[in-house]
């Protein structure tokens, strides 16, 4: 009964299109969006480069999901006039040689104007020299080493990197250091051990973490390393925990920490672990993750920011759960700044190849408010928007703790 | 002192993982020359066959651990079971006089199709899924050692259920036949033994103590994933070679030698953690180059 009404709408939407097409005289890429923009120019397309699949699934989903949903705003309110814009999502499975094929896949395709991803730093490794060779706009919401945009000495001798590459959220120059305050200071944690997986991510925060740490006056007794696709630690938690920690720092995603935390508890190590923005997700607590683990995430709680209502209100109108993740509100910012950049390249204009390095200039100086705060890039690439959060398990959810800026 | 003591205990409870999946390796391959690389698939279908029936119990049930348990371990090892039957039937007995690469490769296909089947229609299998909490909680405490009591009841049953094998095996009437096809399955016929009834059971036991392992590692990490099979398997297959394929207490000591090396290398040598996996395959190398059949293998016949 319901397909039928649908398909009848369906068959009364369509006649109304062609009776409006007679009046106008250019109608190539159809106007099936339902709304009243002039799409008479064709279909331009946002590439988004996530894991759609694997462990950080969860992660990956928000960012394409929450990527839909701005190019979907953008449709109804005509932002780029003359273009209906689509979404390619490709899966990149965390995986960098996945992630060079799905970049290498978008790039082939002369209407993909940018693109939204990824969500490993490892993977942003390979796909952003890709893309750049094709002068293709590359906004992370959630890539976090530093060096992606300053270069291995970003501290000393930052330079740019790829100057068709952004993100959306803060680095861990930031991060790492935020959280050895919160953890020296606040919590009293002198005694840190260190656990990573070995992947660009977790090396690089955790290494900014300990500089930190020992600035501040904490000790990292020992620092140890686990396989991506390790599952029984006992090995690593038996070292660590002749070491007396009064805390375990893991540079690393979800997927093991929350394992991990399981098993350090059974090992009677009963001190928290901390993470960065790769465990701060409901599945962290699923998978094992106890009260009191600590983590550190970019931005500002989504659901505390005024600027995120509007988007979250959005998501659950379109998706029907607040899934979004850690990333939801990062990825549609993302998004909406190739839209913007997209926008005013094609002003008064068709888009076309030659228009692609004034697309790189639009997007470096879009500037915007978006659903994590305000949206702006430096000359490096990075966000202007250098807000953290503390999130700590407080009754089987992430709960903040305190929010603000790293001064040192 | 008592950080090796842990270590040893951690890396006894790894290596009995290991073996109860070394023993369904080591088999295969003496009854029909074949590495069956499906079997560490077997044992992660297994994990959620058992996963499965616990999802699938009534709620009342689902609290109650003396039921639900058993009824998981029952779960998983049938469908363990199934799945190595239908293997055997429709992709091995077809290829048992083609050449032995032929097999092996079939292998390969069967477990990434396993692997696959499992993320496709298996709910949410793309990310790990959390096992139920139906298994003892706490730890066994020996001096400075911890254990935890899932721990101690996977040594314990992988030891057991190891020991009933080989006695079987050479005690029972069954096992004697099993070991006359494994020695020549054309004199063995002559003599009375079906092969195809002592293949299929060759496989369906090393089911039954996959699916045991499955459900195990379940209640041990609390975690499952599609990979699980992959990884461990590997282990076990390396823990078959270095003990002797072929050789039932050879894939059992050679499982409790890479979990011990696994761990106490891990505390001891250089690179730590980071670098446990190096150690178990230097000593590997080593074990072959100077005796290419393993600790308790026979050097390879020639066959007829």
């Amino acid at each position: 009964m319901r397909k039928h009404s649908v398909k009848s709408a369906a068959i009364v939407g369509a006649s109304l299109l062609v009776l409006a097409a007679c009046g106008s005289n250019k109608t190539e890429g159809g106007g099936n969006t339902g709304g009243s923009c002039d799409t008479s120019k064709g279909t331009l397309t946002v590439g988004v480069v996530a894991p759609l699949s694997g462990n950080l699934s969860a992660l990956g989903l928000g960012i394409k999901q929450s990527a839909e949903l701005a190019v979907d705003e953008a449709n109804k309110k005509c932002t780029v006039p003359g273009y209906k814009l689509t979404v390619s999502a490709q899966d990149d499975e965390a995986n960098p040689a996945k992630g060079a094929q799905a970049a290498t896949k978008l790039s082939t395709d002369p209407n993909v104007v940018g693109v939204v991803g990824t969500l490993n730093s490892s993977v942003a490794q390979t796909v952003q020299p890709i893309l750049r060779d094709k002068k293709i706009p590359q906004v992370s919401p959630a890539n976090t080493n530093p060096s992606l945009t300053r270069g291995n000495d970003f501290l000393t001798a930052p330079k740019r990197q790829f100057d068709n590459y952004f993100r959306v959220c803060t680095t861990d120059d930031l991060q790492g250091p935020y959280a050895a305050n919160y953890l020296v200071e606040k919590a009293g944690k002198k005694n840190i051990a260190i656990i990573t997986d070995g992947k660009t991510y977790g090396e690089g925060l955790a290494a900014e973490l300990s500089k930190q740490v020992a600035k501040k006056g904490g000790k990292i007794v020992g620092s140890e390393k686990v396989g991506e696709k390790d599952t029984d630690f006992s090995g690593v938690i038996s070292k660590i925990k002749a070491l007396n920690p009064d805390a375990v720092y893991y540079g690393g995603e979800y997927p093991v920490a929350g394992p991990l935390s399981k098993q350090m508890a059974s090992a009677g190590l009963n001190v928290p672990l901390m993470g960065g923005d790769g465990i701060f997700d409901p599945k962290f607590v699923e998978l094992g993750g106890k009260e009191g683990d600590l983590a550190t995430s970019v931005g500002a709680p989504t659901e505390s920011l005024a600027t995120a209502k509007a988007f979250v209100e959005a998501y659950k109108a379109k998706f029907g759960k607040e899934d979004y993740a850690a990333y939801g509100a990062f990825s549609y910012d993302a998004a909406n700044a190739i839209i913007g950049g997209l926008a005013k390249t094609v002003e008064g204009g068709a888009w076309d190849d030659s228009k692609r390095d004034a697309m790189l200039t639009n997007v470096g100086a879009y500037s915007g408010s978006g659903a994590t705060g305000e949206v702006k890039f430096d000359q490096y690439g990075d966000s202007t928007n250098k807000v953290l959060t503390v999130y700590s398990v407080t009754s089987g959810k992430w709960k903040d703790v305190q929010t603000g800026e790293f001064t040192g | 002192m008592s950080v090796l003591l842990q270590q040893l205990a951690n890396g006894v409870v790894q290596g009995a993982l290991i073996a109860l999946i070394a023993l369904g390796y080591t088999m295969v391959y003496g009854i029909i020359q074949l590495i069956n690389f499906a079997h560490g698939e077997v044992f992660m279908v297994a994990s959620y066959g058992g996963l499965a029936t616990f999802t699938l119990l009534p709620e009342d049930l689902q609290k109650s651990p003396a039921v639900a348990l058993p009824l998981m371990f029952v779960g998983g090892i049938v469908v363990a079971v199934v799945v190595a039957v239908i293997m055997e039937r429709f992709a091995y007995r077809p290829l048992r006089n083609a050449p032995r690469l032929a097999p092996l490769i079939t292998a390969l296909g069967v477990s990434v199709f396993l692997q696959e089947a499992v993320r496709v229609f298996y709910p949410n299998a793309k990310s790990n899924l959390p096992y139920p909490k139906v298994f003892p909680e706490g730890n066994l405490t020996l001096g400075p050692v911890n254990v935890s009591w899932t721990g101690v009841l996977l040594v314990g049953l992988s030891i057991g259920l190891a020991v009933i094998l080989q006695t079987y095996i050479n005690k029972s009437r069954m096992g004697r036949a099993m070991r006359a096809t494994a020695q020549d399955p054309d004199t063995a016929k002559l003599m009375g033994v079906n092969p195809n009834r002592v293949i299929v059971l060759t496989f369906v036991f090393g089911a039954v103590l996959a699916g045991v392992a499955g459900i195990m590692y379940g209640g041990y990490l609390n975690n499952i994933n599609i990979d699980m099979g992959f990884q461990t398997g590997i282990f076990a297959f390396t823990a078959a070679v270095l003990g002797g394929v072929g050789s039932i207490r050879g894939a059992v000591i050679g499982a409790f030698i890479i979990g011990l090396i696994k761990t106490v290398a891990g505390q001891y040598m250089p690179g730590g953690t980071q670098y446990d996996y190096v150690w178990i395959f230097v000593v590997l190398i080593l074990v072959l180059v100077f005796r290419p059949q393993g600790l308790f293998g026979e050097p390879e016949r020639v066959r007829a």
